[in-house]
């Protein structure tokens, strides 16, 4: 049965690294939804954060073989305490006078206005992944121009680090 | 502190591992290498081989039969991608490697200049790890963690691409020794729950791989499976890890496998795998493979459990260690006479003679009656492969070298030359007309080096397996399987060097087998065999123990 998986991984930050994640992903025929990088505490390190929609196996391999490979310091699945966010910036089409309705649906997701043309606005929001889908299909009838997903970046609750 | 080109420290570092001899071919790229290892002569020696790809294939032989790292050095563009089938045949059999190219200068790098080639980025799949080095106060430390990866855990190739200008800059060097290895600790739980899965069963059966060898756990496992009363069959990268005259050994598994195997593994309760992968030659039907049983995976490679077949329950570490951990814990409970139904079966059915006139059998036979128990005995891939794995009979661990994941046609020569030098014996190679057309070039370096090898040539005019599965499964349609070659073996032996013979019907079989080892020289034995001779028995792809085709 399929169901999302979190994966994290402190990895080495050189260059190569995303290219042999990506790489084993795609030559183990692993499906995955979301992959984002990002800058660690230490310069030393990357995050890598990958979400799946997959089968418990699927993703028992998926941490194994990336354990093996020597960039990847230390990797987990997320379980259900963790904090996951996603960060949406997306443009859509408005005039001037659908301005009050938009600020009034970006007040009730938390959502922020962070760019404004005479046609067009942008729309920024993070949360977990659902809330974003539930406001892009608020944001659908206006007219969405583009739209930019950062990918689902986690941690794990409480005072530990993954490498502890 | 010594200062050294960046050249040199690849030397030291190498002689510092206890390289003795490395494979190669030299280039514009890896030049100053190469002057390095020419300076050095006195301490490592130089195989120059006719192709990049027979000096990888030779690295990977070497490390077979001695257990130690191979080395292989190549230079950039076409010398780096000739090497790629031998790390990638290295890396399916998890043999360590480690493969060192010359590149353009850093500055050309990303140029699309002349022989280059990103081969960091093509090996990258087929290697446990692969560095470009930059900077040369890096490359000490690179080659030394290099082969701390190649040898640790599962084992396998790594690869080093180096700039020219790396390997002329110079830098401070201090020597270093390498450290031991260190064996990863087993979990105390693993070992209980695995020890009350063995104490419960009733028919346990023992499955070796190839990480039975790389751990050297044959006289363990000998015990192991003596205490129990278990039959001991074996993939075929665990061949020799287990003696085949032993009472208990019931053979081969998998597509080729025994038949007593195939009948007898379905009755089993208890299935403990020993350092293999339950790859698709072996749980050929995933779904149906031995449901009736349990499944103990022991394993050094985490990845492996549960990978291709779900176990019942696993035991993450080397196998010898492994099995030493078991063995006081183990209160067998064997039913009586499980072994010997298992024995008597395999009794009653052998394999049977694949040749009327010149049977291919009675060669590998007599090849073994005059051979040592130690002897290195390579092939390449095909028939010939699957009767010398079947009819050999395997004594002793690193003397059976074959292709096993990824089935390399051409890897017997290489390797065999390889096997040589970390022997300092003859090897035998048994080949086809098929695998032997594709590297035959490195006949020349085996007569060069004085490495002897006897290459017993299965001579069927054919691509004889995939011919077979023409016959079987494609309505003898033998689409480029008819080879019909102009060759003269006797000429094109001695255009090399080699001597030549002949063997065509079954009573000069022992004669011609006895003339051949006896010589020094490197000796091409053309044994003419039947097209239509096949390999049986056979499971059919994809297909369950009991469809297994004894006889047509």
């Amino acid at each position: 049965m399929k169901n999302k998986h979190i994966i994290t991984a402190l990895v080495r930050n050189h260059s190569g690294v995303l290219t042999r994640i990506s790489g084993l992903f795609a030559r183990r025929c692993f499906n995955i939804d979301s992959l984002a990088v990002c800058a660690t505490e230490n310069p030393e390190l990357s995050r890598m954060t990958i979400v799946s929609d997959t089968n418990d196996g699927l993703a028992e391999q998926m941490v194994k073989q990336l354990d093996k490979l020597c960039d990847v310091i230390k990797v987990c699945e997320l379980g259900g305490g963790r904090v996951s966010r996603e960060l949406l910036l997306v443009k859509i089409r408005l005039t001037a006078a659908q301005r009050p309705e938009i600020e009034s649906t970006c007040n009730i997701y938390k959502a922020k206005l962070v760019d404004l043309s005479p046609e067009s606005v942008i729309v920024e929001l993070s949360g977990e992944p659902n809330k974003l889908d539930a406001l892009i299909n608020i944001l659908k009838p206006y007219g969405i121009i583009e739209l930019a997903r950062t990918g689902v970046t986690a941690l794990e609750r409480g005072g530990k680090a993954i490498n502890e | 502190m010594k200062k050294l080109k960046g050249c040199q420290i690849i030397v030291e570092c190498l002689i510092e591992q206890g390289v003795d001899c490395v494979f190669g071919y030299p280039g514009g790229q890896i030049i100053d290498t190469f002057d390095a290892l020419y300076l050095a002569s006195d301490r490592i020696k130089q195989v120059l081989t006719s192709h990049e790809q027979g000096a990888a294939h030779a690295a990977d032989g070497y490390a077979r039969a001695s257990g130690k790292p191979g080395v292989v050095i190549a230079t950039s563009g076409p010398g780096a991608t000739n090497l790629v089938t031998g790390i990638a045949n290295a890396y399916m059999d998890s043999v360590p490697m480690v493969a060192i190219t010359g590149n353009v200068p850093v500055p050309l790098l990303g140029r699309d200049s002349f022989q280059e080639v990103d081969i960091a980025g093509i090996t990258m799949p087929i290697t446990k790890h692969n560095y470009i080095v930059k900077d040369v106060t890096k490359l000490a430390d690179t080659v030394r963690e290099a082969f701390e990866i190649a040898m640790s855990g599962r084992r396998g190739p790594v690869l080093i691409d180096v700039p020219k200008d790396v390997q002329q800059a110079v830098c401070d060097f201090e020597p270093k020794t390498p450290e031991n290895h260190v064996l990863p600790p087993l979990k105390k739980n693993e070992i209980e729950n695995a020890a009350a899965m063995i104490n419960a069963s009733r028919r346990p059966y023992i499955m070796t791989g190839g990480g039975c060898i790389s751990s050297g756990a044959s006289e363990s496992i000998v015990r192991f499976a003596e205490k129990l009363g278990a039959p001991v069959c074996s993939s075929v990268m665990g061949l020799g890890s287990f003696p085949s005259s032993h009472p208990l050994f019931a053979g081969l598994v998998g597509m080729h496998g025994n038949a007593a195997v195939a009948k007898t593994l379905p009755e089993c309760d208890l299935l403990i795998t020993l350092g293999a992968r339950f790859s698709d030659r072996v749980a050929q039907d995933r779904k149906a493979f031995m449901k009736q049983a349990k499944i103990l995976h022991i394993d050094i490679d985490d990845a492996e459990i549960d990978k291709n077949i779900r176990s019942d329950a696993h035991l993450k570490g080397d196998v010898k260690t492994a099995l030493e951990a078991l063995l006081p814990l183990l209160a067998p409970t064997s039913e009586s006479g499980w072994a010997k139904k298992v024995s008597e079966l395999k009794a009653a059915h052998p394999f049977r003679p694949a040749g009327k006139k010149l049977d291919p059998r009675k060669i590998i036979e007599s090849v073994r009656r005059n051979s040592m128990p130690d002897t290195k005995i390579a092939t390449d891939v095909g028939q010939h492969q699957m009767w010398v794995a079947q009819s050999y009979g395997f004594e002793r661990p690193r003397t059976f070298l074959t292709s096993g994941g990824l089935g390399t046609m051409g890897f017997g020569l290489g390797a065999a030359i390889g096997a040589a030098f970390a022997s300092g014996s003859r090897p035998v190679l048994f080949t086809g007309d098929g695998s032997f057309h594709m590297n035959m070039n490195e006949l020349a370096t085996s007569v060069k080096y004085g490495a002897g090898v006897k290459i017993f040539l299965f001579n069927n005019n054919v691509l004889g397996m995939v011919r077979q599965w023409q016959t079987l499964f494609y309505g003898k349609r033998y689409s480029s399987t008819v080879l019909d070659l102009p060759t003269d073996y006797e000429a094109l032996a001695k255009a090399f060097g080699a001597k030549s013979m002949t063997i065509t019907k079954n009573d000069e079989i022992e004669s011609v087998v006895k003339e051949a080892l006896g010589t020094k020289d490197t000796v091409l034995i053309n044994c003419v065999i039947e097209s239509d001779d096949m390999v049986l028995p056979m499971i059919p792809p994809g297909k369950a123990m009991n469809d297994i085709i004894e006889e047509l």
